[in-house]
């Protein structure tokens, strides 16, 4: 049983689970049907779901893909791209500015959203040459756009604050008609489910890994490091031009100073909070994707709580602190002298007889 | 070799980043050489005895507003009028600082501000007028003693908040249950248009459901109204401080079936007149829209031009005049007259 503890405690996963378990004891304290779910009739006249786990779920899941790709680009890059929302905002420009010259039609939006990946993809190929093949410190390479990007997509919509409106649009960004699930949360799964059947039928989690890990043992065993960092970078790009998608769809209206406002930060710290170190290396996706739930599940409590408008900020900030020291190894190693000297005479015996 | 090409790119970029920050979004390149990095005062001022006038203000991007904000001073301040314009725009209160002290240091004659955050501006501005450049603020007031500049244009944010709180009073509702979505914290329209209604809240004339920053994101401001329709509490009116977090509060009614606009459940109010908004109020899915008028340039162009002619300007503060759209009398002239954007 000590063993299992111990082993437990190793699994990068126990730190999202524990703290994704805490806020939602901490919610069911506050209020028993925090987590209840009710089925309305929209205005549309549909069925949905509605309450506060749907909220949590829809409201993180442009976070949640992002981090998909963030986890890439972090284990095999050792470092962070902080471009990622300045690049959603130009995805999303360009889907609107597509959309808007045409007859919204489903061939149309298909032909918008492939568009804006492969924009998308062209900036985060850009971010992943000066990482990769010029090797600048990935921080410093994407800052760049960080600092760039949102210009760029304003001169895209040409200086305003445009809308596009359709059934077809909403259908993605809320219901579809008769699907009472909201489709960003479909959207989502279909897209962990395509990373990880790719993350089981290939190479890419142990090239990606071995990269983050040692890049000259890499080389040496064939694996090309320039080109798995590249390839992070796409994923990470259509990951990004997907978010950006969504989060249009789901207002009707692009505002490139506020699509996903500071959601790098967001998205870094799912990564963080998931177990991937931000050092590279050993990644784990999804807990990163839990990383992106927990933090959505903390907005939607504070929302809940009233906290004052002045103190969200810090009260996030307050509890982030609080799961990252948790998560590290100075107070995990704590805990498992800890646990060890509590269950000394019970663990003895079982260790001695085997 | 890969170094020192990597080297190079940086340096590039950089450079084109700085020249980026200095004159950002000059429209017509070529005729508005910056003051920052060519010649001195006195050689600029004698080759056209163009007025020198540094403006900062945010980016144009920013919204819908800014973006005709910019576009108005474009139209006023040109070489065809007189002037000799650099421009600088953030949003961020400390790169606006700095660039209004690099003015003062070119030596430009006036300086046009409308600030990123209203306080820290005192030194900079002592700074100018030590220097003798005329300082006017423009769209936002500042925390400075009045001697530091010349007048301001502004809008009465709080005017605009007082006109939608007046409105709602009119609308003679049984009980008032506000949602309260506020912009950006410490902005000066988040400012002005939340304290009038907070009166309202301590008066108790209305009650406060739940008042919160979505920092103008539409998504944010969602999700904002999304927790107030799951913790079943019953509201009747949606305050929003922007066009753009309307929208998204609205996105939010039309997924729980909430009814909203004119004779429905939820009472709609946004700001800033965005003619996609102004749209909404004449399909009846919103009911109330306050404008904030972005067009300052012409009333500062006629102050310099009297400064210009020996005169004293006849006030400090002169304030915008604001207007609001009802969703029941609002028509398609007034969509196409005041509407901002498309």
């Amino acid at each position: 049983m000590g063993n299992g503890f111990k082993k437990l405690m190793r699994t990068q996963l126990v730190i999202p689970l524990f703290s994704l378990f805490l806020i939602i004891v901490f919610n069911l304290i506050r209020d028993v049907g925090f987590f209840s779910i009710s089925i309305v009739t929209n205005n549309q006249g549909n069925p949905v779901l509605s309450g506060n786990l749907i909220s949590i779920l829809n409201g993180a899941s442009a976070v949640a893909i992002m981090s998909i790709g963030m986890t890439f680009i972090t284990s095999s890059c050792k470092g962070q791209d902080i471009s990622v929302a300045a690049v959603a905002a130009i995805a999303g420009s360009v889907f609107v500015s597509v959309l808007r010259s045409y007859e919204i039609t489903v061939p149309v939006i298909i032909y918008a959203f492939l568009l804006s990946c492969l924009i998308s993809v062209v900036f985060s190929m850009f971010n992943g040459i000066l990482v990769a093949v010029f090797k600048i410190q990935p921080m410093i390479a994407t800052l760049i756009l960080f600092s760039a990007g949102r210009s760029i997509a304003y001169w895209i919509n040409g200086g305003a604050t445009p809308t596009v409106s359709s059934p077809l649009l909403s259908a993605i960004g809320g219901f579809i008609p008769g699907i009472p699930v909201p489709t960003p949360i479909i959207i989502m799964i279909i897209f962990l489910v395509l990373i990880s059947l790719v993350l089981r039928f290939t190479t890419l989690g142990l090239y990606t890994q071995v990269v983050g890990i040692n890049e000259g043992t890499a080389h040496l065993n064939g694996i090309n490091p320039v080109w798995v960092k590249l390839l992070a970078f796409v994923i990470s790009g259509v990951c990004v031009a997907t978010a950006g998608c969504i989060t249009v769809c789901r207002i009707g209206l692009i505002n490139h100073e506020t699509l996903l406002l500071d959601a790098e930060m967001d998205v870094i710290l799912a990564v963080a909070i998931g177990g991937t170190a931000l050092s590279g290396g050993k990644f784990n996706l999804y807990g990163s994707v839990i990383g992106a739930y927990i933090i959505q599940a903390l907005t939607v409590t504070l929302f809940a709580m009233k906290v004052p408008s002045a103190a969200v900020k810090a009260y996030k900030a307050a509890v982030i602190i609080i799961i990252v020291i948790f998560s590290s190894p100075v107070v995990k190693e704590f805990v498992v002298n800890l646990y060890k000297k509590m269950f000394k005479s019970r663990v003895k015996t079982p260790v001695k007889a085997s | 070799m890969k170094r020192i090409l990597a080297l190079i790119l940086v340096t590039l970029l950089t450079f084109t980043l700085a020249a980026c920050g200095t004159q950002p979004a000059a429209p017509d390149g070529s005729s508005q050489g910056t003051s920052s990095e060519d010649g001195s005062k006195t050689s600029s001022n004698s080759d056209s005895g163009l007025i020198k006038v540094g403006i900062v203000n945010n980016p144009p991007s920013e919204s819908g507003y800014r973006a005709a904000n910019v576009a108005d001073f474009e139209r006023v301040f040109n070489e065809a009028n007189g002037y000799k314009v650099s421009t600088f725009y953030s949003l961020k209160n400390d790169e606006q600082l700095n660039a209004a002290q690099q003015f003062i240091t070119d030596g430009v004659d006036y300086l046009l501000i409308s600030a990123a955050a209203t306080d820290g501006w005192t030194n900079v501005l002592e700074n100018a007028k030590n220097a003798g450049v005329k300082v006017f603020l423009f769209d936002r007031m500042m925390n400075v003693d009045e001697s530091l500049f010349e007048a301001a244009v502004v809008s009465d944010m709080a005017a605009q908040g007082r006109m939608a709180v007046e409105w709602l009073k009119e609308q003679n509702l049984s009980e008032y249950n506000v949602v309260h979505i506020q912009g950006a914290m410490g902005s000066d329209a988040q400012i002005g248009r939340t304290n009038p209604l907070n009166e309202e809240f301590e008066k108790g004339t209305m009650k406060c459901v739940i008042q919160q920053t979505a920092t103008w994101d539409e998504a944010t401001a969602k999700q904002i109204v999304e927790s107030v329709i799951n913790s079943g509490e019953k509201f009747n009116v949606i305050y929003a401080e922007n066009d753009g977090m309307a929208k998204g509060a609205v996105a939010a009614l039309d997924e729980a079936g909430i009814t909203h606009g004119v004779d429905k459940e939820v009472i709609v109010i946004g700001f800033d007149c965005n003619k996609w908004a102004l749209r909404e109020l004449l399909a009846g899915n919103w009911n109330l829209d306050v404008q904030c008028s972005p067009f300052q340039a012409d009333k500062i162009h006629e102050m310099i031009q009297m400064l210009e002619a020996g005169k004293t300007l006849p006030e400090k503060i002169v304030i915008n005049e604001e207007t609001y759209f009802d969703a029941r009398t609002i028509t398609q002239e007034d969509i196409d007259k005041y509407g901002l954007g498309d």
